[in-house]
This record gives C-alpha cells, structure tokens and sequence, in this order.
C-alpha cells in the first residue's frame, strides 16, 4: 500500500488579486481535506480569499525536450510586442 | 475587585489555555505537514482567545497584574481546566478526540457568551466565534476519516473515543459560581449546551461508523482544582520560563 497521500496544486486568490496564483503544494487524501490544508499552509497570513485545489496528477504539462520547437521561434518575432508604435504624449498609463 | 467574575473568566480560560499547550506540543510532531500546521494554528487560536480573557480577568483583579501573572504564576489547585484537556497525545486518534469533544462543546459555549450581558466577554466570544467554527469543522472531519477510514484508524479513534467518553461529563457539571453567572446574564447556560453536544458528536460519531459508549460516569474536579497527575507536568513546561527567569518578556 501506498503510504503517502497524493499530491494536491494549490492556487490562492489574493484579496486584491483578479486571478488565482500557484501558491505551491500540499499533501491530502480528498479534496475536502485539500481545501483544508491549502487554508491551513497557505492562507495563515491573510494572502487569500479564495482557495482552488488540482489534483497534482491531473495537470497535463509540455514536454521540457519540446521547448525548442515550443518556444524558440517566439524569440526572433518581437514585433509580436506592441512597442513600435508611437504614442502621443498625451497618453498616460500604457 | 469582582471575584466571581475573575473566577468565571478562569474557568473559560484555562480550558483553552492547558489544551493550546496540549497542542503545542505537537509542533514539529505533527503526523503531517498539514496536520502539524493545522494543530499548531489550532493552538495559537486558543492562546490568543485566552490572552483577551486573561487581560480582562487582570483588568478585573485590580491588582496591577498581567495576562502573564495569570497564566504563568498560579499553583496546580487554582487552575479551572477540565481534566479532558489535560490528557495526553497518544496518538493522532487521541488529539483528535479529545478536540473533537472540546470543539462541540466549546461552539455551543461561545454562542451563548456572544448573548452575555458583559460586553467584554460578549465581544471575546463573538471574535473567537469563527475561530471555533473552523476547529468545529476540522476535528469532526478527521473523526469521520478515521472512524470510517482503515481498520487500524477505525481501532485507533474507537480507543480514543472510549477513552475520553469519562472525561465529558465534567464540562456540563454546573458549578454553584457558573449557576450564578447563568442567572446573572453573564455566564453561559451548560444545561441547554449539553443536548446541543450530544446530538452534534452522535450524529458524527454515526456517521463515523463509531459505537458510542454507554456509560454515564465521568471523572471532575477540575473546576475546582482537582486535577489529573498530567497538570503538573504541563505547568513545569508551561511555567518554566516565569519561574525561573521572574517578569522576564521576549
């Protein structure tokens, strides 16, 4: 038998914050008993309002031996950033 | 100096008092990670509830004490605890339990001080309130995972359940001083609290798949300074710093 727990992502939503943030991982047997121990680890110091709990086996991740082919052909194409327009000056907060 | 209401804030305090320390000891012991910091946030929800009923009660003394005099510089026979909260962690079923039983009466307790006619006590039960709620929640989860959980959990919380089963009918015994404070305004009713414990821990301990015992003997003594031999052992630890090192602060 399996002695450990499984593995539980933990995402926290901040009081002044939009979205939900990785906030790391935690160990439990449900996922009642995940919500518990993500408040109990992660939320002791008042950083969240709202707590999201993934089991750790479910996240489909890429492949680290494709970032090559996934994100190398970003990197020459920066025109894909909008910094080559020129802004009136009267145009605050861009 | 109001003496019964100082003696009526001793016998709120020391409950959570001596079983924060219970819990205390579990930090760094904690069967998990996450159950090591749940216990351990369990604990310093009890100490900061106790340090507003011990800065009320040093208010009330007159005496130019503090929070820490009361806390740390009483002998063995003034402290108001219930012998539960004394006993020890044998193992996790054991915390549990003994929580379990303390959370189901101690929710029903604060409701009724949030209603006292005592600001002061009013407003520390409506701040520990939520607190409580979510100990409430936790213990009686875990009694449910591990009753219904594998047979070694279900042995080992049916121990403990049997094990503290003597010790409960000491919360809901009513002292001639919690009898006046009842019908002052002040205190809390234990008599309407009891039956608000017993349908609350039946209905988990069934769920939990837990036989509930049938005796209706039980140890006390402990309102009135008859403790268990485990208090004085708690004190040598809890009081150690005070003792030795006299009106020392961090």
């Amino acid at each position: 038998m399996k002695k450990e727990w499984p593995v539980w992502e933990v995402f926290i939503r901040s009081k002044a914050g939009l979205d939900h943030r990785h906030a790391g991982s935690i160990h439990a047997t449900d996922a009642r008993m995940a919500i518990e121990n993500a408040r109990d680890v992660y939320t002791r110091r008042q950083e969240g309002v709202s707590i999201w709990v993934v089991p750790s086996k479910e996240i489909v991740a890429s492949d680290p031996d494709q970032s090559g082919e996934l994100f190398e052909p970003a990197v020459d194409k920066i025109y894909r950033h909008p910094t080559f327009y020129d802004l009136p000056d009267e145009l605050k907060h861009m | 100096m109001n003496t019964k209401l100082y003696e009526y804030i001793l016998l709120l305090a020391d409950n959570p008092l001596i079983l924060g320390h219970r819990l205390s000891e579990l930090c760094g012991h904690g069967p998990s990670l996450e159950t090591d910091i749940a216990l351990t946030n369990i604990s310093l929800d009890l100490f900061g509830q106790v340090r507003n009923y011990f800065q009320y009660a040093a208010q009330v003394q007159g005496l130019g004490k503090s929070e820490d005099d009361i806390a740390f510089l009483r002998y063995e026979h003034e402290y108001r605890n219930v012998i539960m909260v004394e006993q020890a962690n044998k193992d996790f079923a054991w915390v549990i339990a003994r929580q379990f039983f303390f959370d189901a009466y101690h929710k029903p307790l604060l409701e009724q001080l949030a209603g006292s006619n005592d600001a002061q006590l009013s407003a520390i039960a409506h701040k520990s309130l939520k607190e409580v709620q979510y100990h409430h929640h936790f213990s009686s989860e875990w009694v449910k995972r591990l009753g219904d959980g594998t047979e070694e959990s279900h042995t080992r919380m049916q121990d403990a359940i049997n094990h503290f089963w003597p010790y409960m009918g000491e919360l809901f015994e009513e002292t001639a001083l919690e009898k006046e404070m009842k019908e002052n305004g002040t205190g809390a009713d234990l008599v309407a609290i009891k039956p608000v414990f017993k349908s609350f821990t039946n209905e988990i301990m069934a769920e939990a798949g837990i036989t509930v015992p049938s005796s209706e003997w039980s140890h006390s003594g402990g309102k009135k300074g008859t403790h268990s031999e485990h208090l004085g052992f708690i004190l040598t630890e809890l009081q150690y710093m005070q003792r030795a090192y006299p009106n020392m602060t961090w």
